[in-house]
């Protein structure tokens, strides 16, 4: 049962063969006993989740189930959860009790979903190896000597090793497709705008985006459903007509052939020297694959693409400058126990809150966007998002959508990038411009690296085109084993 | 663009974050690194570019001004470090 679908298990709920209870305890038994060898969980609440359980037992029983009802998920803790702790695996909010939801958190209750916990990430959101946790390093469940990827890395892991079936992420510069990626999990990020942030604590406000994590691209499209959707508390979420993302899966198509017509587009600019070999055979492979499968590749460019790093991490630090202030120490969250007046008060907080990551974009965000220093920076950087956005609208005129790898390497050894900050962000060449434009993008696992390490294919979409992206997964998946592969753990 | 030990008290200034000498020297360290990545941006030519804040252009939505909140200051207060009265306690500011 651990390795079932979530169609699997509802139809097994439905017919009353398994619980939601019984479902539930599984998971959760299974995260006590394995979770040690990881730390993908920073809060477990089983109290909780077997009440919620029970009340899924009930909707089932009265005939009200829905899609998701007593399927157990775990959420990142970046979202808000009422009553339950949410640290943004930082210090500064150890011991913070959420007063309220999410509205991802709260779409994903109504849903009849069970949530076990809180799963590990790297502190605010910031990093991509899930090393800067306040909760200690998530071990990819592949290797535990290496990293999971980030920032939700715990969520990757946690679904990695099934010890939940599905969970939640963020992705503000990769962060659900690169551990996505490095755990072997599929893993999508939607269009800017489609999933609400309220309660989602903030890192990047023109970046930051809910995500879902699963083995399958199905998986993920029936729980994108049901996160997705407008929400007036959002003052940047889209009000649009519901989309149910997994109806392009359901459609019939030659068998043979089930992508014919759809054009892939290769950025020559990702598949120039940027890739470990063993990253670009499994990349290459999985598109010869989708050339089998009926689609045609076309070379498209994003020229500018290059310049994600610098404009992402300009742009990204400001915002997380501003976003950040909000932790002084006064309404909630870590204060300083000593301090001289009030200005202290905040320098200690701060400084003793925040890891050495958190600081170091918050400082960055502040220079960039200091007098004498925004033009060239801050105002640059914009513009080079503009470019960026142009380049992929460019593309996106000649194919429908763009592959390529996700990250230039499989997962390294914990500890190995994390003494230089730089190396860490040149990581992120492949994942970034696509939060620059707001597009949607998705990891599926497409084989394997050295040393048996997973490696994801990057698919990017076009503004919208969600099921369209989940369904490209999800026929490649009807014909390779790569999502049913599972790490090895000490059980 | 390198910046100098004044420059990184200023910028911790700025942000509220103490930081001590060793961490001073450190950070200007790791920042000169970051902020050499960063200069990459001066290699392309952007002028007549229209600076894109948001990804899809889109501008913020406006609502009537009315109010929708309810109080909910006892449940956000008990988590707060110090409270009295309904009111937030910070150290005095004012002599």
């Amino acid at each position: 049962m651990i390795h079932a679908s979530i169609a699997e298990l509802r139809a097994a709920l439905d017919a009353r063969s398994l619980s939601a209870v019984e479902l539930a305890t599984l998971f959760l038994d299974r995260i006590e006993r394995l979770d040690g060898q990881i730390n993908a969980f920073i809060t477990v609440d089983r109290e909780r989740a077997l009440r919620d359980a029970e009340a899924a037992d009930a909707a089932i029983a009265a005939g009200r189930a829905g899609p998701l009802t007593g399927i157990p998920l775990a959420h990142k803790d970046v979202f808000c959860t009422e009553g339950v702790l949410t640290t943004c695996a930082s210090k500064m909010l150890a011991n913070f009790v959420s007063p309220y939801d999410a509205h991802v958190v709260a779409r994903l209750r109504e849903a009849g979903t069970v949530m076990l916990g809180k799963t590990n990430m790297d502190e605010f959101a910031m990093g991509s190896s899930n090393e800067n946790s306040h909760f200690g390093p998530t071990r990819n469940p592949w290797d535990v000597s290496r990293i999971p990827g980030g920032s939700s890395g715990g969520s990757a892991a946690a679904v990695a090793a099934r010890l939940v079936p599905v969970a939640t992420g963020t992705d503000t510069g990769g962060s659900v497709r690169q551990p996505a990626s490095m755990t072997g999990v599929t893993g999508i990020k939607p269009t800017y705008g489609v999933c609400s942030r309220y309660g989602m604590i903030a890192y990047a406000s023109s970046f930051d985006q809910a995500g879902v994590f699963g083995a399958t691209a199905e998986d993920c499209a029936l729980v994108l459903s049901a996160m997705a959707g407008f929400d007036e508390r959002d003052s940047t979420s889209l009000d649009r007509p519901a989309e149910d993302y997994a109806r392009d899966l359901r459609a019939a198509a030659d068998p043979d052939r089930p992508l014919a017509g759809l054009r892939i587009g290769l950025p020559r600019e990702f598949f120039g020297d940027g890739m470990a070999d063993d990253v670009r055979a499994a990349v290459e492979a999985a598109i010869a694959r989708y050339r089998e499968l009926g689609a045609t590749t076309v070379e498209v460019s994003l020229p500018n693409a290059r310049l994600s790093i610098p404009a992402y991490y300009v742009l990204a630090p400001a915002e997380a400058s501003s976003n950040l202030s909000r932790f002084d120490g006064v309404r909630y969250g870590h204060r300083a126990a000593r301090y001289a007046d009030l200005d202290d008060m905040y320098r200690k907080t701060r400084a003793e809150g925040f890891g050495a990551e958190v600081k170091r974009r918050i400082l960055v965000g502040t220079y960039v966007l200091s007098h004498g220093y925004y033009d060239a920076y801050y105002l640059k950087a914009q513009k080079l998002r503009r470019l960026i956005a142009d380049d992929f609208a460019a593309a996106f005129a000649r194919c429908d959508v763009i592959a390529g790898p996700v990250s230039p390497t499989t997962a390294w050894k914990i500890g190995e990038k994390s003494d230089d900050p730089v190396q860490m962000y040149l990581s992120d060449i492949f994942t970034l411009a696509v939060n620059l434009a707001g597009l949607p993008g998705l990891s599926l696992p497409c084989g394997f690296g050295a040393g048996e390490l997973p490696v994801g294919l990057q698919l990017i979409g076009n503004h919208f085109d969600e099921a369209r992206l989940l369904n490209v997964a999800h026929r490649y998946q009807q014909v390779t084993d790569w999502h049913q592969r599972r790490p090895a753990l000490a059980e | 663009m390198s910046l100098s030990l004044a420059d990184i008290h200023n910028i911790a200034t700025l942000a509220r974050i103490e930081l001590s000498g060793d961490d001073a020297a450190a950070t200007l360290d790791k920042l000169n690194g970051i902020f050499g990545l960063i200069e990459q941006m001066q290699a392309v030519n952007t002028d007549g570019v229209e600076p894109m804040s948001h990804p899809q252009d889109c501008a913020q939505r406006l609502r009537e001004d009315r109010v929708t909140e309810t109080d909910r200051r006892d449940a956000f207060q008990r988590i707060a470090p110090q409270t009295e009265a309904g009111l937030y306690l910070v150290p005095k500011v004012i002599e």
